[in-house]
């Protein structure tokens, strides 16, 4: 507590002596940024210019303005004996206050032009990935490249509820990060699946809607390697808050090694697809996919929460055919906020996650599904 | 003379039918302002219950669910419930007054507007406690978020909207048809006092898009229950096409709120400075010009949805344009002030601190009307800390200085100064420790909405919540000062109360007689 209202202190301080240098420091977790980050990329730096542009304006004006006000406030005050004059009005006075911010304002609308041009300079990309909002995770494809996978939030609940304490990444770390290879253009193509979200990487100057059934785009390209930590910025539900963007940027030697890892992964992982899965591995694996995927609606005793989002335990869908049951996570429920899984969740995790919901919380009913039963039924339509 | 109103003293049966059926321009007037009042300590427990959550990281009083229509509530109650009936009321008693009309155009519908409004109000939070929870997308309540994906009361709450919204347009056809009607003889537009012209226009922009959000709310409606795809892509249809919609309206409703802020402040400000309105053509002009331009810049509040950049620039130079008229505004007031002779008692201290702080949250409207710095900004604190600047220390502190400048009026005694003054204090240290620190969170990145955030916010929220507590204590200590002013106030004789008061209301009895103007005053 000592602590940090100390650096508090610092920060009000540092605000007072050197404002324009605290944009340069990009701290990561640093409690004491009050200024927006210039960022790694063209474009953050652009918005940061212009932003440090009006904030000066602002303060130019502001200080005239408020300046001249308290100079009124003390002068004409009636207990130092002021007298009030009776004028209402001067031509020349109100023409100047109406015609010198019209041209201060078309002045800047020139660098205003300038900086939107590059946010919108998304022509010949390098790499183009894209990004889609899901409820309340990311999905990152490598388009052209057959890589495809999920990025979500890997802080537990208990630190959440305060039944541990936070680690030093809370909400900032994910299942897995974007990787990007330094001084390549890289587009992000970026759509939602369910509702809208909106994809924010600070230090990339990168914020874009991810609307259902709408491609929107945005552009970075950076020489620094590191991890930026970004968020959603559209509310998109109860999950909102814990859905994080990590995007870790590499060297490009260490990015195609990272490449092919995930290319050889996708490979490995069709020729375990066939394999015959024992009842207590499939508990294991569905327990974690349950409580990563699906536990913020339904709940982790399965009870859901009455009125929005159905139980699981005793729900006819977990205890009657597992046809049905699967075909509920690969096709959806139309009309409802279940969404299709099939995209999202591997062939093993959802067969995983199918038995574990008919086998947990007394659901007992003792049949084992198989991968090759969800391949199965994703072919038979 | 015509009957006095019924009073406690001849029974609850006649006192509860008086205000059940008045037509009383001063009672609807009343009757809005406790109306108001008790939304706005409603909406504000709303926001005492996400700044508790929000004072440390981790969720540990509320879920998330809970947060979120704890976020969608405060934001309806406050814009429909609060601050919009709140100038209506402020309306319904000074603009017959100041026009020298005997009463409003319209009497019954005045009543009926006011009394389908706790009807409507009454659904919407009564969805708090149905199964499922109550609205959970934000006051902007963008779809596919509120249809799709809703809780079942969303059908309650497009009803209570529709309400709202008819509440509205009835009292809106009621002012422009009181202005152009019932205007006392000599007293040509303009003459007319600024709070008056300022709720005209006003007015006009309530009857231009109370119908657009019907229509939104209506489409939402479709979507949800009737098999529409309005708004949701597989069907067909397009989720952004509600933003523009509701932005339509969305906009030019921020200038309904101020508008009326802007016309109290210019009775306010003169009279303190002993002085009169410097500008005041040029001030109904500026008005004007603010109206017509909130049609035309709505989409800056969606720089971000993947618009051409054709489309971005328009926006953007539109945008920036509405600094001209509004700064022809605040130099107007400064000047008003200047070589006046200025006292401070609390409704003009309102006003100064709104001045001031209004003035910031437009420089900080002018930063987000920079379309590549928005796209940083968008949806961050930074945005939650600008709209609380215009919308709380503009509209709530200038209704904060219209009761204290008129309650003398009203009821006929003089209010505590120095309770006045130490609220004002209260209020402006709480607000900016609440706010001031929210443009830091959202500049070093922390989105609205969040119910929970990561360890680097930590300091600032936990200053903003307590900034916010010392602000909700303040609206508690007006309240006192109210009903202590009402019970026990000092009585005030003058008709003009105020030294430097100009205009018709006071030249009517202090307290106003239940009748007024039965025969209309000249005004040369």
């Amino acid at each position: 507590m000592l602590k940090r209202a100390k650096a508090l202190f610092l920060s009000l301080l540092s605000l007072v002596v050197s404002l324009p240098a605290l944009g340069s420091a990009v701290v990561e977790t640093s409690t004491r940024q009050l200024n927006m980050p210039q960022g790694v990329t063209e474009v953050s730096q652009a918005a940061y210019d212009i932003h440090m542009i009006m904030v000066w304006v602002c303060t130019v004006i502001g200080v005239g303005v408020f300046g001249f006000m308290f100079y009124v406030m003390y002068a004409h005050r009636k207990s130092r004996g002021a007298v009030a004059e009776n004028f209402h009005e001067n031509l020349v006075v109100e023409l100047l206050w109406t015609i010198v911010p019209t041209i201060i304002l078309i002045v800047m609308a020139f660098p205003a032009t300038t900086a939107l041009l590059k946010v919108y300079d998304t022509d010949n990309p390098d790499i183009e990935i894209k990004v889609t909002g899901y409820q309340w995770k990311w999905q990152y494809e490598y388009l052209g490249e057959g890589v495809k996978f999920m990025s979500e939030l890997n802080t537990s609940l208990d630190e959440v509820y305060g039944r541990e304490p936070k680690g030093e990444h809370y909400l900032r770390e994910v299942t897995e990060p974007l990787v990007l290879p330094v001084g390549k253009k890289i587009r992000f193509l970026v759509t939602g699946n369910d509702v809208i979200h909106s994809w924010w990487v600070p230090d990339f100057g990168v914020k874009r809607d991810a609307v259902p059934g709408l491609f929107t785009s945005g552009w970075a390209k950076t020489d620094e390697p590191g991890i930026y930590v970004g968020e959603c910025t559209e509310l998109c539900g109860l999950g909102h808050a814990f859905m994080p963007v990590v995007v870790e940027v590499k060297e490009e030697a260490e990015y195609n090694e990272w490449l092919a890892g995930k290319k050889a992964e996708a490979a490995e992982y069709a020729s375990t697809i066939g394999k015959q899965w024992s009842a207590e591995e499939l508990m294991v694996r569905g327990e974690e996919v349950y409580e990563r995927s699906c536990a913020a609606c339904h709940q982790s005793n399965g009870e859901g929460i009455p009125g929005v989002f159905p139980a699981l335990k005793d729900s006819p869908i977990a205890l009657g055919p597992m046809v049905g049951h699967i075909a509920v996570l690969i096709d959806g429920v139309a009309g409802t906020s279940m969404q299709s899984f099939a995209d999202q969740l591997s062939e093993v995790d959802i067969a995983a996650v199918v038995h574990y919901e008919r086998n947990a919380w007394d659901n007992n009913v003792g049949d084992v599904t198989q991968p090759l039963d969800v391949l199965n039924y994703k072919q038979s339509k | 003379m015509a009957h006095g109103p019924a009073t406690l003293a001849d029974g609850w049966k006649a006192y509860i039918s008086r205000w059940v059926f008045t037509t009383n321009h001063k009672d609807i007037g009343t009757l809005y302002l406790w109306f108001s009042f008790a939304m706005f300590i409603l909406g504000g427990a709303f926001a005492m219950i996400i700044r508790a959550e929000l004072f440390q990281p981790g969720m540990q009083l509320i879920k998330p669910e809970f947060f979120n229509q704890m976020t969608t509530m405060h934001g309806l109650v406050m814009v429909f419930g609060a601050i919009m009936p709140a100038f209506v009321g402020l309306a319904n008693w000074m603009i017959p007054l100041m026009i020298g009309a005997p009463d409003m155009a319209l009497p019954r519908m005045n009543n009926l507007s006011f009394w389908i409004l706790p009807f409507a109000f009454a659904i919407l939070t009564s969805t708090l406690f149905m199964e499922g929870g109550g609205p959970n997308f934000g006051w902007t309540f963008y779809a596919p978020l509120s249809t799709t994906y809703a809780p079942e009361s969303v059908n309650f709450f497009i009803f209570a909207i529709h309400i709202m919204g008819a509440s509205s347009i009835m009292g809106s056809i009621n002012i422009i048809a009181t202005v152009m009607n019932m205007r006392a003889p000599g007293m040509t537009y303009m003459k007319m006092p600024l709070f008056v012209w300022t709720w005209v226009i006003t007015a006009f922009l309530l009857v231009a898009v109370m119908p657009v959000l019907a229509g939104a709310v209506t489409m939402m409606l479709m979507d949800i229950n009737f098999g529409t795809s309005f708004f949701n892509a597989a069907g067909g249809g397009d989720p952004v096409l509600f933003q523009h919609v509701f932005w339509f309206f969305g906009h030019p409703e921020v200038y309904i709120i101020i508008l009326p802020a802007f016309g109290v402040v210019s009775q306010i400000i003169p009279t303190f400075s002993r002085k009169p309105l410097f500008g005041y053509s040029s001030m109904v002009y500026a008005t004007a010009a603010i109206a017509f331009l909130s049609f035309v810049v709505w989409a800056h509040h969606m720089f971000t949805v993947g618009m051409p950049i054709a489309g971005e620039l328009y926006f953007m130079y539109a945008t920036m344009l509405i600094a001209v008229p509004t700064g022809v505004k605040v130099f107007n007031w400064i000047t008003t002030m200047y070589k006046g002779s200025l006292t401070f008692e609390t409704p003009m201290l309102f006003s100064i601190a709104f001045v001031i702080l209004f003035t910031f949250g437009g420089f900080t409207g002018l930063m987000l009307s920079i379309a590549a710095a928005d796209m940083q900004y968008h949806d961050t604190y930074f945005v939650v800390a600008h709209f609380h600047y215009v919308m709380v220390a503009g509209a709530v502190f200038s209704g904060t200085a219209a009761i204290y400048y008129w309650l003398p009026k009203w009821c006929g005694k003089m209010y505590n100064e120095t309770m006045g003054q130490v609220q004002f204090w209260v209020a402006f240290i709480g607000f900016n420790i609440a706010f001031m620190p929210q443009h830091f969170l959202g500049l070093a990145g922390m989105p609205r909405r969040y119910a929970d955030y990561g360890l680097q916010f930590a300091d600032w929220n936990m200053v903003s919540s307590v900034g916010a507590f010392i602000y909700g204590g303040a609206q508690i200590m007006l309240l006192i000062n109210v009903i202590l002013t009402i019970r026990n106030g000092k009585p005030v004789a003058d008709e003009k109360v105020w030294e430097g008061a100009e205009g018709l209301e006071w030249t009517v009895a202090t307290p106003a007689p239940y009748h007024t103007f039965e025969k209309p005053p000249e005004v040369k």
